[in-house]
């Protein structure tokens, strides 16, 4: 066909296939400005993996379902995505799909605006059955326009002045129903017995049993008698989600002006909501904690939705100083390459390609501040070798259940935590192998604390040893050594 | 009542050998070690007095040791910390920060209460111990 | 207090039952062997990497079989200690400070290296590295200056051999307001006091620290080996030129090496004369006037043969043969 004919065909009306249209080009080389995205895409028997791809690409760029003359009036294969490579996922009928998008399709420093393009229509294409948003690359240019985390891994340390392991915290149980005089006492023991912070829980705001401003109140009085009591600094994430930004920007308000050095958000109030926090955070000089909450409905499964390591990078984008990322050993989900892969996404300044946890794409995030990252969900002390061999030491350890279970109460559960985690570094730190080791550390360490002796003797066995729904398809070739 | 700050102090203090291998690990990861002294361990009292420079070319824990002595002898009854310092990009700050002497007597803070407007309170922390003159806050320590 | 058995929740009661204090468990010594147990000297060498260490030292360094001797004799007296050790017997850490004398350039930096290395393989250094120092990093120039220097050499030093070389510096007889003598006084309290840490090498002319151990006995009683260099004779002189040589991968040709042979003759008789060191200038300078012979002939081509050798006549070149003896300067 003669290029004019080529040209003629493209604009004539009607359905064309998206791959003919321009937007799969497997010769494409990304530029160093693109931002690249991987799906998972499972098309719907019949439809070629290509031209799925393309409609992937075009669907979250430019393309609507038929031409339309008025793409001539623009520099149209300039703001059209291209699906550059496609690979099939072995012994499955998913296939990887690698698309790229001129940095000019995005707003600056706007997630709402990225998301809006990249999850946006895209994922209720009738062609596909299923779609994932697996990983993305941003590039430096684009990553320049976002403010980041209002304070980072090294600033909350510099603030707390703690240094060289975990930090250690608690969400207050039971979730809901306790008085804001109750709720206070079990700050306050959690955190004279030894944790760096407490927590409220996601679902805490303001109801009938406990009104936000009382909850505040009787809080810092329990987190300052801790201060008092230790001679540390120590927080309460006070949970700042509400119904409007009016009532999070007064909450937060109220919370910075009674003392407190930590507030937290829950993923549900959005993107948009969530950086207005991060941009209010950084200028009252406020940690800011973010809870995500509901994200198990979109990147728990493999086949749809998106992974949490986008979550990730995006969180990091907007600008959160904590984020729950996974525990490995506790009761949610997470397998440990790719919480891995997560944990290297918040904390690294450059994190390279690696399959085998999930990283589709280096990452090179130009000096942006680390977001630490929140382990929490049915963890306790007895665990502290794995957690400190998975996680490394920037990061919280939240234990809630195996705080405020113990059986000789908040403070004692709290002392054992904290034991278990000096004497895990401490061990580490004398170069033995803390892993294999670890069980006799925290022996040992028991004979100088009852309180982690008891802890070991509730818990000792307790493990949470289920399948991961989202593991790597990448898994590293055994060797023979 | 016992100041928790620093990394270990929920375990029992340090012996001399415990010491030096934590220093020995700073050294391994290439931090610098630095000594800091004070006798007002309020914890937003973030700039302690320094014993030195950071020790930038010491191959081995026994050559900080020298320093930890030095200081413990010179202010017997304060509170003196080990500090290791990494200087890698996107790090530069401390890494790791320990206790090696506290007083033997540690009265702790007073929590002063001042009542505000809307049942709000103001907090303050003040250590017992520095109603007194810097020096002379936990004994002479020559007695 | 008493722990909670299955199941239940109690609250300790501040001020009540005992405190949580800790202790920690010591670490029990090693248990001794039995006293008829034997132990595989061949094996306890080769976990001390002792032989290599000594064959470094043999291929390094040409002659001194006297200092070589003495090495090996404290090698093998420290080798037995450990031994000694594991059945439990008398381990008293044997006091191991050194004296190295002898003229310059003839070994005493290289043994140090080696030593440090040696007392790292056998378990009495921890890191066995060097830090050679003279007076001026230990010596300062006011009041309140020296202790300080003397103690950041000492820090830097820790977990390896501090080699203090011309060490009878340090110390001026005639002077008492020197303040030398402070640092000597530290270093003195560390020698005694740490010798877990740190092994002290002094290094200097014989004649000067035979007289700086007479000023000062408190010094001379904790060297534990003095070690004397012999001066190289031609032959050995000319041993090294070979070496020297060949590390640069040039060729001494036979005729080469007897003029070589009488330079050294005639240098060692001059003024300033450093054993290898000199040597390795010698070689130096002829590597300059071989290259300058091999451009400045008009027209030249050049064989990787001539590119490699070193003819007599750029050695007959040097002062050492053109000047009249008591004119002739070190190094010509």
């Amino acid at each position: 066909m003669s290029a004019e004919a080529e040209k003629k065909q493209r604009w004539s009306a009607g359905v064309q296939s998206y791959a003919s249209m321009g937007y799969y080009d497997a010769d494409y080389v990304p530029k160093d400005t693109d931002v690249l995205a991987c799906f998972r895409i499972t098309p719907q028997p019949g439809v070629d993996p290509v031209e799925a791809a393309a409609a992937v690409a075009g669907e979250s760029s430019t393309a609507t379902w038929t031409v339309v003359w008025t793409d001539r009036l623009t520099a149209h294969e300039h703001y059209q995505a291209v699906a550059y490579q496609v690979d099939l996922v072995p012994g499955t009928d998913q296939y990887m799909a690698y698309i790229a998008y001129d940095i000019d399709l995005f707003e600056e420093g706007s997630i709402a605006n990225l998301t809006s393009s990249i999850i946006g229509n895209v994922f209720g294409f009738k062609p596909l059955k299923a779609l994932r948003l697996e990983d993305m690359r941003i590039p430096v240019h684009y990553v320049k326009t976002f403010p980041g985390p209002p304070h980072g891994i090294v600033m909350e340390r510099e603030y707390l002045g703690k240094y060289g392991r975990p930090l250690l915290g608690a969400t207050v149980k039971p979730k809901l129903g306790l008085s804001a005089r109750n709720y206070g006492r079990v700050v306050y023991e959690a955190l004279r017995g030894g944790l760096d912070f407490t927590k409220d829980d996601e679902n805490i705001n303001s109801q009938p049993f406990m009104r936000w401003r009382d909850r505040y109140l009787f809080s810092m009085e329990g987190v300052n008698k801790a201060v008092a009591a230790t001679g540390e600094i120590k927080g309460h994430y006070l949970n700042v989600t509400a119904a409007s930004m009016e009532d999070m920007y007064e909450r937060a308000e109220f919370a910075k002006e009674i003392g407190s050095i930590v507030v937290m958000q829950d993923l549900t109030i959005g993107w948009t909501a969530m950086q207005s926090m991060s941009n209010w955070a950084r200028k009252n000089g406020v940690l800011l904690h973010l809870h995500r909450a509901g994200h198990g409905t979109y990147t728990r499964q493999k086949t749809h939705g998106v992974s949490f390591r986008v979550i990730a990078k995006w969180a990091r984008l907007i600008g959160v100083d904590h984020i729950h990322a996974g525990t490995v050993v506790g009761k949610l989900e997470g397998d440990p390459a790719t919480t891995a892969g997560f944990y290297d996404t918040l904390r690294l300044d450059h994190v390279e390609e690696n399959p085998a946890q999930g990283i589709y794409f280096t990452q090179d995030w130009a000096s942006m501040p680390g977001v630490m990252p929140v382990a929490s969900g049915g963890i306790h002390a007895g665990q502290m070798h794995d957690l400190l061999n998975y996680l490394g030491e920037d990061v919280i350890l939240q234990f809630g259940g195996g705080t405020i279970g113990h059986p000789m109460g908040i403070g004692a559960g709290a002392t054992a935590n904290r034991v278990a985690t000096e004497a895990m570094i401490k061990a580490r730190n004398e170069g033995r192998d803390f892993v294999k080791e670890g069980m006799d550390i925290l022996r040992d360490a028991a004979k100088g604390c009852h309180a982690l002796s008891v802890a070991m003797d509730t818990w000792g066995d307790v493990t949470f040893d289920y399948a991961s729904t989202d593991a790597p398809d990448v898994t590293p070739t055994p060797t023979n050594a | 009542m016992r100041i928790t700050q620093g990394a270990f102090s929920y375990l029992p203090d340090l012996t001399d050998d415990e010491i030096k291998a934590q220093i020995q690990y700073c050294i391994d990861n290439e931090w610098s070690v630095a000594i800091e002294f004070t006798d007002d361990p309020h914890p937003r009292n973030v700039y302690w007095e320094m014993w030195g420079l950071p020790m930038f070319d010491v191959a081995d824990a026994s050559g900080v040791m020298l320093e930890v002595d030095g200081c413990r002898e010179a202010y017997p009854v304060h509170y003196v910390r080990v500090s290791a310092f990494d200087a890698r990009l996107t790090r530069q700050t401390t890494a790791l920060s320990f206790l090696v002497q506290r007083p033997p007597e540690e009265p702790g803070f007073q929590l002063d209460r001042q009542e505000g407007p809307d049942r709000t309170i103001r907090y303050t922390l003040r250590g017992y111990a520095s109603e007194r003159p810097e020096g002379q806050r936990y004994g002479r320590g020559d007695s | 207090m008493t722990a909670p058995a299955g199941g239940g929740f109690t609250m300790p009661r501040p001020g009540a039952g005992g405190s949580e204090q800790a202790v920690s468990a010591e670490d029990d010594p090693p248990v001794p062997l039995a006293d008829d147990a034997v132990l595989d000297v061949d094996e306890v060498r080769r976990e001390s990497d002792v032989d290599a260490v000594l064959e470094r030292l043999d291929a390094e360094l040409v002659g001194l079989v006297p200092v070589k001797t003495r090495i090996r004799e404290i090698a093998a007296l420290l080798l037995v200690d450990r031994m000694r050790t594991r059945f439990g017997l008398s381990s008293s850490r044997p006091a191991l400070h050194m004296s190295f004398t002898g003229s310059p350039g003839t070994g005493k930096t290289t043994v140090a290296l080696r030593m440090a290395e040696l007392l790292r393989g056998l378990g009495y250094l921890r890191r066995g590295h060097l830090v050679s120092v003279t007076r001026d990093d230990l010596v300062g120039q006011y009041i309140g200056h020296t202790a300080p220097k003397t103690k950041e050499v000492l820090k830097r030093a820790m977990g390896g051999v501090l080699f203090i070389d011309e060490a009878y510096y340090l110390y001026k007889e005639d002077n008492e307001r020197d303040y030398g003598a402070e640092s000597v006084e530290i270093l003195l309290q560390i020698m005694e006091n740490q010798r877990d840490d740190l092994v002290v090498i002094l290094a200097g002319y014989k004649d000067r620290m035979d007289d700086f151990f007479r000023s000062n006995p408190g010094m001379s009683s904790r060297i534990a080996h003095h070690i004397d260099f012999p001066d190289y004779t031609v032959e050995e002189l000319a041993a090294i030129a070979g070496l020297i040589a060949a590390e640069h991968e040039y060729v001494l040709p036979e005729d080469t090496v007897r003029v070589l042979r009488d330079y050294l003759d005639k240098r060692m008789r001059q003024p300033r004369f450093a054993n290898a060191r000199s040597v390795r200038n010698a070689i130096e300078r002829a590597r300059l006037r071989q290259a300058n012979r091999l451009v400045s002939e008009p027209g030249a081509s050049v064989t990787k043969q001539q590119l490699q050798t070193l003819e007599p006549a750029d050695f007959l070149a040097s002062r050492v043969f053109t000047d009249p003896p008591e004119e002739a300067d070190a190094e010509g």
